[in-house]
């Protein structure tokens, strides 16, 4: 990555699109904290988190969740779907009935019946186990989700469903989305901006339809021709 | 026109369930058919199933497929190993996978060759070169030496296309042929498979969830949902006028570049 800056704010979906081996995931490792940046600067909510470790990461943590690609890969194959769902609960001490009780709620803005925490991840379907990893995600009140290809693995109608799932939940609690996605209509279609990202760098930003009818950098101009 | 390849209500079952339910259709010299339908709808199965490799558990329970004159499902091994590869050739979702990485695409070429008949190196070799050469590939010496892990995703799948299409197949059956790459290699992927359509007359199966790829390159299309077809017809008519319920709401779920 080099010299990339953008900025994410309240409420708003960004978009972030480049090839394989762009850089879109260690956008979302940086932003994470996996993986340390050489130079340079993450805020969250006007906190520099660049060089937190350990303790001082947890409250960060509690404003930024991820979903990922591969629903059933994220939780845990021995446990439960509320399992998984409750851990950050669980983890700062909140009693079990409280717990359940907000994730049986949160199941249910996502589309699930409650009694899907009793479920096993191979006990449900790819589109169903995400709707639990976008619970999971809801779970400590995040300012910001990051995605990173989350409706990649999904059939289109399934897509379309989650889609109009995270608009629904996006206008309700006010969130800030990070939508990493190769899919450029998909993209078109969801964010309010989007960054093209190439061999690391930011090419273009700017509003999806600008770029995409508009667009100034050869690898925009590649990428959008490319698409049937 | 004559009929290529001939599925006749085509049920095909794993341990005994069946899950897919009479198939329809018929591929003619030099068409494209697309196979689409969402994951668990049987559209490899379909395809698998003319090659053989339904595995131990899976069969064809009722009807036939036709191909020259000979039900494929009826065949010995012996039989099958004059049709796989010579007259069906096939290339799959990730090509590297499917590419031994261990040995140079060049040695895989005569290998892959002297399974069909006698050939010594050299033979191999300007067979592939001419071969290449048609397909325009840019280094074909450099492709001809390499490993697998050398080559880009996209230049791996155009290898395993060579590679099919060595033995000059007459049907070429792709699953998901372009899925696991980027857009723009995609395209490429695309442009690849209609040059061999153009250049040899291949009639091409491509099975894939992705609408856009059908619709760059399909003369018909077969949509598939849990094992039943829920529309056959010409590409034109299926992604314009979707007469079937299931695929008007498949086409509608795709998101589309506005373009202006």
């Amino acid at each position: 990555m080099d010299h990339v800056s953008f900025s994410v704010c309240p409420g708003e979906i960004l978009g972030v699109v480049g090839e394989s081996g762009s850089g879109k995931s260690t956008i979302a490792k940086l932003i994470t904290r996996q993986i340390d940046p050489t130079t340079g600067r993450i805020e969250i909510d006007g906190q520099d988190v660049t060089k937190l470790s350990g303790r001082a990461l947890i409250p960060v943590y509690a404003k930024i969740q991820m979903v990922f690609q591969s629903p059933a890969g994220s939780f845990d194959p021995r446990r439960t779907l509320g399992d998984g769902i409750c851990e950050s609960l669980r983890n700062k001490g909140v009693p079990k009935a409280e717990r359940e009780a907000k994730a049986r709620s949160l199941l249910e803005q996502c589309g699930l019946p409650g009694e899907f925490l009793e479920r096993y991840p191979h006990q449900v379907s790819g589109g169903q186990c995400q709707r639990a990893a976008i619970a999971r995600a809801l779970m400590c009140d995040p300012r910001v989700l990051i995605f990173d290809e989350a409706t990649s693995a999904l059939d289109v109608t399934v897509q379309k469903q989650i889609i109009e799932l995270l608009q629904q939940l996006q206008k309700e609690k006010k969130l800030a989305y990070l939508f990493i996605c190769h899919n450029l209509a998909l993209v078109q279609q969801f964010c309010d901006r989007v960054v093209v990202l190439y061999d690391g760098k930011i090419v273009e930003q700017g509003m999806p339809d600008e770029v995409i009818l508009c667009p100034q950098s050869d690898y925009a101009k590649r990428l959008v021709d490319a698409i049937f | 026109m004559a009929v290529l390849l001939d599925y006749q209500h085509v049920e095909i079952s794993f341990n005994g369930n069946s899950v897919v339910h009479d198939v329809s259709f018929q591929l003619h010299p030099g068409e494209i058919l697309g196979l689409v339908g969402e994951s668990g709808s049987g559209k490899s199965t379909l395809i698998k199933a003319a090659m053989g490799l339904l595995g131990s558990s899976g069969m064809v329970t009722k009807g036939d497929i036709w191909f020259e004159g000979k039900n494929l499902p009826d065949l010995s091994d012996t039989e099958m190993r004059h049709i796989c590869g010579e007259k069906i050739g096939m290339i799959f979702q990730d090509c590297g996978a499917s590419l031994s990485p261990i040995r140079t695409i060049g040695e895989q070429i005569v290998e892959s060759l002297a399974a069909h008949r006698k050939v010594d190196v050299a033979e191999a070799k300007a067979t592939a070169m001419e071969l290449f050469d048609k397909l325009n590939f840019k280094d074909g010496e450099r492709v001809w030496s390499s490993y697998p892990f050398e080559l880009s995703g996209g230049m791996n799948q155009r290898a395993g296309i060579a590679i099919a299409m060595l033995m000059n197949p007459t049907v070429l059956m792709a699953d998901e042929p372009t899925s696991a790459l980027d857009v723009a290699v995609q395209r490429q992927v695309v442009e690849e498979m209609l040059n061999v359509r153009e250049v040899f007359g291949t009639a091409i199966i491509i099975v894939t969830h992705d609408i856009g790829v059908v619709s760059a390159m399909a003369d018909s299309i077969l949509v598939l949902q849990d094992g039943n077809v829920m529309e056959y017809g010409k590409a034109g008519d299926v992604l314009e006028k979707p007469q079937n319920d299931y695929t008007k709401k498949l086409l509608s779920a795709v998101p589309r570049l506005r373009r202006g």
